[in-house]
């Protein structure tokens, strides 16, 4: 964008514009629970004590916030080339493949600590082998890559349903999903953590994997801000023409930036395949690669903003459940709505209230200005 | 395979291509001026979802009809303000546009039906019912031509014919008006139009709410012609087949007609090929026949079948003055 702003202080650029821009997705969601005929307060406090007010709420929490860290993740690496990853779903999905073959070859022979960084491996590029091509194809042969990757997630997932139905269900098994994996093929919950803290997690399937999941976004942190190569992708996004001036090959960075962004999405698969269902199942992913979307845009595209906004979604998620539970007219629908419009306010209309901010922004200083010519006119 | 098969087949792939066909030329009105559309899924299905609330209330297919063109372009009109008005990123703003449509039939549905998000089944009143097209009866027995015009082209609901008749409709409009070959031209030059001194946002504005209503239409055509009421999620992907169709066919809207009628065909040939032995191949597994209309786009955008550019100003917002 060729600033047709004005500049603002860095802290109204990245505190106050995004707040507002969340702050207005979330008051017109609002709006929509009061035109079902609910109190939208209400809604909150039953929404906020369902995710976090007691034990198993906060697992379940923890739980949905791990998926979302990956794929938020995902979406910001390649936001920063520029990128548009619209393939996060298909990617997680091909991720659980890969761990699926980690945890089927070794479950039965290793320690779970053994299968997991396999597994690890496998996961991130299977989804890394996923976003390769539409990668190659932006790169190499100029088609879009949001269209592609739209089109590999339809792919993806007929894939996936032929493997599980036609050969990855066990003999004389008519579900469509693996065998169960042997303890070697799951991860250890995060149930004694929590009698640390003297809370009891009850059936939630939060686990360790949310430590992959933080590990990742240091990964991510050094990798975009800290390495020659993200200094590249940086440049890449924020003026193409101007990084191939400086001899950054435009096809290198999109296809790296693709892979570690597949990869990151693969990982996603780690937490419920591994974690949770301890098999391979159809539709694992349950959108959590298209709710990385509005993670990554509510985060601004920064490992911190991410783990702010995956927990902010776990949240919706675990206490829409139970507002659903508790006010049957509000279903779990509420859910993607809130996340259409944080795509659409932090996203789409991200500069709409940018002239108003700066405006007000101006006048205060102004005000302040003359204030201080006043006080000094007086001395 | 005889003749009864084969129409039969060909009768189902034109039921399956009239809602692919809507939505393929919808986003060809809005993609040739210039703003890309991958919201086609979500406005179609809103559409369904209003027209058999209103359908349902009413009991008039026609208000349905008009409640989903409504709702349709109320979803472009904020597809438009963000990218022609706020210059905001047209995808995000389509992906939002995909999510909200799908999460308030959901909740809407829920909140007003109670029935898990679908509507009410609707009486034959509310639906647009087959049409039976003049002399198809007395030419019922004649074989071959007969057959193929009683089952084929006669019998279909009045959607569908609309939609085969917006193809020569939306050629003429786009080749041979001046408001087709302005809006032809602010999707390759935004600035060569506004210095010939017409707005360029009135154009787009325009695009953008003749995409709302064929998105309506498709969406209409789902849930009160095709079917008897909304489902959650009726659209299934079918906007992002549009959207492929659209490619495939390289922006113009004869070829549309032909890549919504593949699609179309596809579907078809899928349902009926469900475990059956293809001679020299074998058994072709379903999902591979679902998942072709991608593949072969993917293919097409590789560049190994001819090449695909997109309108040259597409997906960029044009700033006036800098």
């Amino acid at each position: 964008m060729s600033a047709p702003f004005q500049k603002l202080p860095t802290w109204v650029e990245v505190g106050v514009i995004p707040l507002v821009n969340v702050v207005v997705a979330f008051l017109v969601a609002g709006l929509v629970v009061l035109f079902i005929g609910e109190n939208p307060l209400e809604a909150v406090k039953i929404l906020i004590w369902g995710a976090l007010g007691f034990g198993e709420g906060v697992g379940f929490t923890l739980f949905y916030t791990t998926n979302f860290i990956f794929t938020g993740l995902a979406v910001a690496v390649a936001f920063h080339a520029g990128l548009f990853n619209i393939g996060g779903e298909g990617q997680a999905y091909l991720g659980g493949l890969g761990v699926a073959v980690a945890a089927l070859a070794l479950d039965r022979y290793v320690p779970w600590w053994v299968t997991l960084p396999v597994a690890t491996v496998l996961a991130a590029l299977f989804g890394a082998a996923w976003a390769l091509i539409p990668a190659y194809l932006q790169a190499k042969r100029g088609s879009h890559i949001v269209i592609t990757t739209i089109m590999f997630n339809f792919i993806a997932s007929s894939l996936m349903v032929w493997l599980l139905v036609d050969h990855l269900s066990p003999v004389g098994s008519m579900q469509p999903e693996t065998r169960t994996f042997e303890a070697g093929g799951t991860l250890p919950e995060l149930g004694g953590l929590f009698h640390l803290f003297g809370a009891d997690m009850g059936a939630a399937p939060a686990n360790i994997s949310i430590f992959v999941a933080l590990a990742a976004c240091v990964f991510v942190y050094y990798f975009i801000w800290r390495t020659k190569i993200g200094y590249e992708i940086r440049a890449t996004g924020l003026n193409p023409t101007a990084a191939v001036y400086a001899g950054i090959s435009t096809v290198k960075i999109t296809i790296v930036t693709m892979l570690v962004s597949g990869g990151l999405a693969g990982l996603m698969a780690l937490n419920p395949v591994m974690g949770d269902q301890q098999r391979l199942q159809i539709d694992f992913v349950q959108g959590a690669g298209f709710v990385g979307i509005a993670v990554a845009l509510m985060g601004r595209a920064h490992p911190v903003g991410v783990v702010l906004a995956a927990f902010l979604f776990g949240m919706l998620y675990q206490g829409g459940a139970e507002l659903a539970f508790d006010m049957p007219t509000i279903s779990r629908d509420m859910i993607v709505v809130i996340q259409a419009l944080v795509i659409l306010f932090a996203g789409a209309l991200e500069h709409m209230f940018r002239p108003g901010i700066g405006r007000a922004f101006a006048l205060m200083s102004t005000s302040q200005r003359e204030r201080v010519v006043a006080e000094e006119e007086r001395s | 395979m005889d003749l009864t098969t084969i129409v039969l087949i060909l009768d189902s792939s034109v039921r399956l291509a009239t809602p692919l066909l809507l939505a393929c030329l919808a986003g060809l009105y809005s993609e040739r001026s210039g703003i890309f559309d991958i919201g086609l899924e979500g406005k179609m299905l809103a559409g369904a979802f209003f027209a058999a609330a209103a359908a349902y209330w009413t009991g008039s297919a026609w208000l349905g009809l008009l409640a989903a063109i409504a709702a349709s372009i109320v979803l472009a009109l904020v597809h438009g303000f963000a990218s022609i008005t706020q210059r905001g990123n047209q995808i995000v703003s389509g992906v939002a546009i995909n999510f909200l449509a799908a999460g308030m039939t959901a909740l809407l549905g829920q909140a007003w039906f109670s029935q898990g998000g679908r509507t009410p089944q609707l009486g034959a009143d509310a639906r647009f019912g087959a049409i039976t097209l003049p002399g198809a009866e007395a030419l019922r027995d004649v074989p071959v031509v007969g057959e193929i015009y009683y089952e084929l082209i006669s019998g279909h609901n009045l959607i569908v014919y609309v939609a085969f008749l917006m193809v020569p409709l939306t050629w003429w409009v786009l080749f041979r008006t001046r408001f087709g070959l302005r809006l032809r031209a602010v999707g390759q030059n935004p600035a060569a139009v506004d210095t010939a001194g017409v707005s360029v946002p009135f154009l787009r504005y325009r695009a953008v709410v003749i995409c709302g209503i064929l998105t309506g239409i498709a969406g209409a055509y789902l849930a009160i012609a095709q079917s008897a009421g909304f489902i959650v999620n009726m659209s299934a992907g079918k906007g992002y087949i549009a959207l492929a169709a659209l490619i495939f066919a390289k922006w113009r809207p004869w070829p549309a007609m032909g890549a919504c009628f593949l699609f179309g065909f596809l579907d078809a040939v899928s349902i009926r090929l469900q475990g059956a032995n293809v001679p020299v191949i074998g058994e072709v597994p379903v999902q591979f026949m679902q998942a072709l209309p991608y593949i072969l786009t993917v293919i097409l955008l590789a560049g190994f079948i001819g090449r695909a550019v997109p309108p040259k100003a597409g997906g960029i917002p044009y700033v006036k003055e800098r």
